[in-house]
Formats: structure tokens, sequence, C-alpha cells
């Protein structure tokens, strides 16, 4: 024990955003009433001013701090930005779905703060414990959000049901981590890293203990076969809630599989990746087959993001830098066009009322031309046609694997995504060919249609001029990772 | 790994004897009592009452919300103990690690004070 106080430095954002978020709680509780869109829009601001933090101040050189708990990189930054973007763009999309359901209440934005705290501790953590405090941290938000609809019956059985499975998967990962613990006497990353090295203490009771912590892992990731939550979660939650879920948690919950996995258990790289492999196979055809039967565009997105977290787990897979690095192409590009779509969603308002189903897209072309543009662009970019973002994000993953010497797992990869364009395909066609099932509500608020027009924008041929960019932000990120 | 292993060899013997026990109690009353049930004996029993309606029920939730927020509070007890002995040890960031867990704790205080959860009409 020191009685040093440690450097706060390295933390600092996160620390603005813990004091922001408990601000905002008090700003919204003593303005009681109407306090939802001050807060909101403050929460956004908050985010803006943590991301300028973590690039003006923070940096991305390796720092640690708080006894090793805590740690920042290019890598962390990376995966924070994508965090904020995700939170605060999802933020942004609520507005108007919260206030016509009645559920614009000031703690929406203070748990969307929290959880994204919690998020950027996964990201940093560098001990079982910093990252488990962090994973619970945004967890707990995450089953309040999704249960946030409280007076629907399918709110509160979505939030029942995540809480329940959460806890077994934090139940399965604190067990991981105590047999870790047990076999090798430490939970910090860099001393676990060192006691495999020697090859001491890699015994079959740490191989056993890490496999627990990926099944853990694999819960908050929603990779098969631990994704049963997610179709009913997807759908009972509010839509912009199913947003958030799809965007912010999935980007965090990969950096920390990641970072576990490179930092913590990098020389035990053969044991983790056949477990790797699988549950990335297994994901990509789950999420392509199961999804072509559904009719509710909520639990399709909820199959899709399965699908997309396998697709992104062949980069983990590959166990290189180039894996990790086409790994953050994709989750970059996904978060973008899950953004994208699910603003496309909370724009399918008839009389007043959401509307969910497939055929409800049906001729809307011929009504709403400039949506069903959009809508098509994310279509084609989630199943990949080239020319398209989601091309390049699944061409740096399977070309990372295949480096790897995994052909045959980039083989299965390609035909799953050829069977998933059958139903992102489906969907354009309904909107371009079938008779028109009535016109849309016109949207209100400016948020959601900026959303959609610059997804669309970003996902359309003029990702040609960004992708280089992001692949550099991307290798810049994976360099840090592997030492 | 072996000498690792052999500390947790209380806890193998715990085990052994608790489930002996266990299994020892429940087959002595099974192979040596004198069985004769009957409705009344095998009916189910709550505290010298019989039970007369279901145990699902709704119930009012402040009790729930009385609980929790004791649990927060007796926590927060449980945690200022060991830190009070242990203060002159653990110098500067021991005393601010604790004033930053009170000051959470306080920023929730305030909210559910604010929120009407501690009044109970």
């Amino acid at each position: 024990m020191t009685a040093d106080l440690p450097s706060f430095a390295p933390a600092l954002p996160e620390i603005v955003l813990a004091l922001g978020a408990m601000a905002l709680l008090m700003l919204g509780v003593f303005r009681s009433g109407k306090a939802y869109t001050q807060v909101s829009t403050l929460t956004v601001f908050l985010f803006i001013l943590v991301g300028v933090l973590l690039v003006a101040y923070v940096g991305g050189e390796r720092s640690v701090t708080f006894s090793g708990l805590f740690v920042t990189d290019s890598f962390a930054i990376f995966s924070k930005i994508l965090v904020l973007v995700g939170s605060g763009v999802a933020l942004m999309m609520s507005s108007r779905y919260m206030a016509d359901h009645g559920i614009d209440r000031f703690e929406y934005p203070v748990l969307i703060a929290l959880a994204t705290l919690g998020m950027m501790i996964m990201i940093s953590a560098n001990n079982l414990l910093s990252l488990y405090v962090g994973l619970e941290l945004q967890s707990l938000a995450l089953y309040v959000l999704a249960a946030i609809h409280r007076n629907r019956n399918r709110a509160t059985e979505a939030g029942l049901k995540y809480f329940v499975l959460g806890a077994l998967s934090s139940g399965m990962l604190l067990y991981g981590i105590s047999l870790i613990y047990g076999f090798t006497g430490t939970i910090s990353f860099d001393l676990l890293a060192d006691s495999v090295k020697t090859g001491e203490h890699a015994g079959i009771g740490v191989i056993v203990g890490m496999v627990f912590l990926i099944a853990g892992f694999a819960f908050k990731i929603s990779a098969v076969p631990f994704h049963m939550w997610t179709p009913d979660v997807y759908e009972g939650a509010p839509t912009p809630v199913t947003a958030f879920f799809a965007a912010a948690p999935k980007v965090a919950a990969l950096a920390m599989f990641v970072r576990a996995m490179f930092g913590a258990f990098g020389e035990l790289v053969t044991e983790w990746q056949q477990v790797v492999i699988f549950i990335s196979i297994a994901s990509m055809i789950v999420g392509a087959v199961i999804a072509i039967v559904q009719t509710n565009i909520k639990r399709l997105m909820a199959y899709s993001s399965i699908g997309h977290v396998g697709y992104a787990l062949v980069g983990l897979a590959a166990g290189t830098e180039a894996g990790v690095e086409a790994l953050l192409v994709y989750i970059a590009i996904y978060m973008t066009m899950t953004l994208g779509s699910f603003a496309a969603i909370l724009s399918m308002r008839r009389n007043g009322q959401m509307v969910e189903e497939i055929g409800d897209l049906a001729g809307l072309s011929q009504t709403n031309l400039p949506l069903a543009i959009g809508i098509a662009i994310f279509m084609f970019s989630l199943a990949g046609i080239p020319m398209l973002a989601g091309f390049f994000g699944k061409w740096v993953v399977f070309w990372a694997a295949v480096e790897a010497g995994l052909t045959p797992l980039a083989i299965v990869g390609l035909l799953a995504s050829v069977i998933s364009c059958f139903y992102y395909i489906r969907i354009v066609k309904v909107m371009f060919f079938d008779e028109p099932a009535g016109n849309f509500d016109a949207d209100k608020g400016r948020a959601i249609p900026l959303v959609i027009g610059v997804s669309a924008v970003l996902h359309s041929p003029v990702s040609f001029l960004l992708i280089s960019p992001l692949i550099a932000a991307a290798a810049w990120a994976a360099k840090s990772l592997i030492y | 790994m072996q000498s690792l292993l052999m500390q947790y060899l209380p806890i193998l013997i715990f085990l052994g004897i608790a489930i002996g026990l266990s299994v020892v109690f429940v087959a002595a009353a099974w192979l040596i009592a004198r069985q004769n049930p009957d409705s009344e004996k095998l009916s189910a029993y709550e505290c010298g009452f019989e039970a007369f309606e279901d145990a699902r029920h709704q119930f009012d939730v402040r009790f729930y919300l009385v609980a929790i927020l004791f649990i927060i509070f007796d926590l927060e007890v449980a945690f200022l103990f060991p830190w009070a002995v242990t203060l002159g040890k653990i110098g500067v960031f021991g005393f601010w690690s604790m004033m930053a867990f009170l000051g959470v704790l306080t920023i929730g205080f305030i909210y559910e004070w604010k929120k009407g959860a501690l009044e109970w009409e």
C-alpha cells in the first residue's frame, strides 16, 4: 500500500465523465418536470468534451495508472472514440421516440452516460478486477435502459431477461476469473502474460478458466452459442435503446475481449484461437440462416448483429496484429451501418404509431424515395456488396484470416455472407418492387434524417476516400496492443 | 502446482464431511424411521398455519425499495469500519478513495430523497 496519490492524468476523461454524469443527475432531479431535453443535450456535449480530452490530453502513448488497474494506449483511444460516437448518436436519435411514448425521463441520458463510463473502463481495463467493475457498471445501466418503458410488458420482459442472462454470464466470467487466480495467483494482465510466458502456470486450470472467461465475453457480445437473449431483448426494448445496444456496447465488449486475449493470454494464442474460430463460425451461420425467417425488422437486426459479431471475430481468430486492425476497421464500419439502419427504423411511423414489420416497408420507393435509397444503401452495405463500406470491412477481416493461414474460416465467412445477402436484398426488393403500403409520417426532428443522411453518404461509394484513413487509424491502434 | 492445490485441501475435507453427513441424515431418516404417511402429514405446512393461497402474489413495491436502500447504507457502514481501523496505514490515497465513495453515495442519496423514495405515503 502506497500512501501517495496515483497519477490521475491517464484516467482524466473517465473522471470528467463520471463527475459530469453525477452533475447531470443532480441537475435533472432538482429541475423536476421537463428536464429531458436539457440533460440530453448536455450529455451529448459532455461526450464531445470527453472525446476532445481523449485526443488532445491523453493521447496514444501507453501509460498505466492506479497500481496497474487502468491502462490507456492508442487502442483504447480508438475504441473509446467509437463508443462515444455510438452513445452520442444513439442519444441524439432518441428524443422524439421518448417524448412520443411518454418515457422522456432525464434518467435516460444519465444512464447512457454511466453505461458509456463503464464501457470506457472496460476498454482500459488492465486487470480482471477493473474489467469486471467496468463491465458491471455498463451492464447494470443497460438492464435499466432495456426496461425503461416500464408500463409496457414487452419492455419489462426484455429487461428481466437481459438481467437474468447477464447475471448468468457475469457468474461464468467470475468463475473463470477465480480459476485463473487460483492457478496463477494473479489477476493483473501484465503478470498473467509473464506467468503464461514462462510456462510455469500454463496448466489445464488456466485454460479452463480462460474458456469460462471467453464464454462470459461471448454473452456480452451476443456470439453464438450465447446469443439467445439478443432477439428478445432487441425486440422488446424501446427502439432507440436497441440502437444503443447494437452500437456502443458491442464495440466496448469486443475491445475488452481483444485486450484480454492479447494482453493477458497472448502466449496461449493457439488455445484461445480454437474457441474463437468456433464461436465466429457459429455466429456467422446462425446470424445468416435464422434471420431469413424473421418478419420483425428489429429481430432481423438482432440476428444481423449476431452475424456481424461473427465476422468481426474472424479478425480476432487470426490472432495477429493485422487481424486486430481488421477487427477495429470492421466494428467501426458496423457501428455506422447499425446506427444508420436504426435511424431508418425510427422513422418508420404511420398514423402516429411505430411500425416494425418488414411488410410495412412495401413500396417505400414510391412514397419516400430518399429514405428508401438510404435503407437500400445500409442493406447493401450490411450484405457486403462491393463499392460500399461494408464490403471493405468484410474484405479486411477475411484477408487477415487468409494471411494467418485460416483460409477455411474465410471461406465459411464468405458463404455465410452470401446466405445473408438474401434477407438484406429482400428488404430492398420489398421497398422497390412491392405495392405501396401507405405513407410514413414526416419526421419532425432534424436528428434522425441527419443520421440517416450522414451514414448513407459514409457508406455510399464515397467510402473509398475514407477507408484509407480508417485503416491507418486502426493500424495505429492495433500496434499498441502487440508488443 | 501441487503445493498450490494443497492449500485448497481444507475445502475438500470440508466438502467431504458436509456431503457425507447430509447423505447420512437423509438416508438414516429414510431407512430407520417408521414410515406411515397420510394426507395431513404430506400436505404443505407453513409456521403452524395451513397454506391457504399461492405464495406468488403482488406485494407493495415500497417494502422492496426500503430493503434495497437499507442494503446500500448497511454496506456503507461495513466499508467504513475497516477503513477507519486502517486509516493510519493506507494514507492519503485511502482517505480520498473513501471520500470519493461517500460522495457518489451522497449523490445517490440526494436523488432518492428528491424522488420521494424515502416517503412512505
